[in-house]
């Protein structure tokens, strides 16, 4: 009997037709290593921003461990990189709250920017290190990870206009501080997104 | 939007000036990366790790469970796509990790090589059910460097007038090469087709007779 078994019904295999479907039901959640591949380099900007760079490494793990670990139960319609940024909050403040315990009591954490002195050629990562603790959450999310205020409201809690408030009054100082990030004025972005990714590209693995 | 969207604007927007004071390099996150699976292996939350392995017959994405190893594509499956039906089919939790699959890479590399004529590791069937399943299963009975008609793989499955439903088993097999679907050709002496494409399925039967 000569059955050519692959001339139809096999050069169309049923595992390409279930993956065929699985690419486009929208229900369908990119494999974890997407998630670190798209939003890795911004987490690790968020991350050094918020604890400097010699915990960021720490800080990254630890939210890239606890989003793995709560990825199955994340909507599939859920904004990932807002998701990412409250996971790195979370994360940093215990870093910070570990570093406090760890310092001896007059090494005060640089909390108090405000006190700062420009000095012309503070490098701009030091300037925003020395952010109040609040605005410096408003410019990391808003500026290193774009998320629009509604959503760095709803990561540090309160209002979306005292987001953007404070937000504004780190990029104030830092202007003080790091001049050449004044120069010609910057409107202040509103409530819309910056467009960062263009920038972000050129790194993805 | 607001800040790139005018053309010819030369002083760059804070945000493009902080990612900048801020720069990471790629080199810096393959190392996060491969901290983060060593971690999530540890932790036991990686339910699937995979890597890509250069071979005679292209590029090779093998995926392993805890349970061992579950998927074999081919490049012309398309290795994103594939990636994506594991998150449907398994979960979500995947991650580029070799360190899973050191012995399964080991052992298609000396089959590659000619020098392993069958393979030793523990599989996950769970991508494969039914009587499909069972036709995987009684593949290895085919010896290498042998092929069988997919009328004499359907006897062996206990169902001897199911010679297409075998073709549809050897086709949709989620571990090609590893569980030998190559070996098994037309009746008529014709090579019958490959999901890697019958190009592939020539080279693999080649490189086991001249072995």
């Amino acid at each position: 009997m000569i059955t050519p078994p692959f001339s139809r019904s096999c050069t169309l295999p049923d595992l390409t037709t279930a993956e065929a479907e699985a690419s486009t039901d929208v229900t369908v959640k990119q494999p974890f290593e997407t998630v670190v591949a798209e939003h890795g380099s911004t987490v690790l900007r968020v991350c050094r921003a918020l604890v400097g760079t010699v915990d960021a490494d720490d800080a990254w793990s630890e939210t890239f461990l606890s989003a793995l670990k709560a990825y199955p139960d994340l909507p599939a319609e859920a904004n990932v990189q807002a998701w990412l940024v409250t996971i790195a909050h979370r994360k940093a403040i215990d870093v910070i709250r570990a570093a406090r315990r760890r310092a001896i009591p007059t090494d005060e954490l640089p909390e108090t920017g405000s006190t700062s002195i420009a000095e012309p050629d503070h490098d701009l990562a030091d300037a925003l290190a020395r952010l109040p603790l609040k605005q410096k959450y408003a410019v990391a999310y808003h500026y290193l990870a774009g998320l629009p205020y509604i959503d760095v409201a709803g990561v540090l809690g309160g209002s979306a206009e005292a987001a953007r408030r404070a937000a504004a009054d780190g990029i104030a100082t830092l202007r003080r501080t790091y001049p050449s990030i004044t120069r010609p004025s910057i409107s202040t972005p509103n409530n819309s997104r910056p467009n960062n990714s263009k920038e972000q590209k050129g790194e993805h693995r | 939007m607001n800040t790139h969207d005018r053309p010819g604007r030369l002083t760059p927007a804070p945000a493009t000036d902080l990612a900048q004071a801020l720069p990471t390099t790629p080199e810096e996150l393959q190392i996060l990366q491969t901290r983060l699976a060593a971690a999530a292996e540890r932790e036991g939350i990686l339910d699937v790790a995979y890597r890509t392995l250069d071979s005679p017959i292209g590029s090779l994405l093998i995926a392993a469970t805890d349970t061992g190893l579950v998927r074999v594509a081919f490049a012309i499956e398309d290795h994103d796509q594939v990636l994506l039906s594991l998150s449907a089919r398994i979960s979500p939790r995947i991650l580029n990790a070799p360190g899973r699959l050191d012995t399964v890479a080991r052992e298609l590399d000396e089959y590659f090589a000619g020098d392993r004529r069958r393979f030793d590791l523990p599989l996950d069937w769970r991508l494969s059910t039914g009587f499909r399943n069972t036709v995987l299963h009684h593949l290895p009975e085919i010896g290498y460097g042998h092929t069988a008609s997919y009328s004499a793989v359907a006897e062996l499955a206990g169902n001897p007038r199911a010679s297409r439903a075998v073709g549809t088993a050897c086709a949709t097999n989620p571990l090609p090469v590893v569980v030998p679907c190559h070996r098994v050709v037309r009746s008529d002496g014709g090579m019958g087709g490959y999901l890697g494409g019958v190009e592939a399925k020539r080279t693999l039967l080649t490189l086991e007779t001249a072995a």
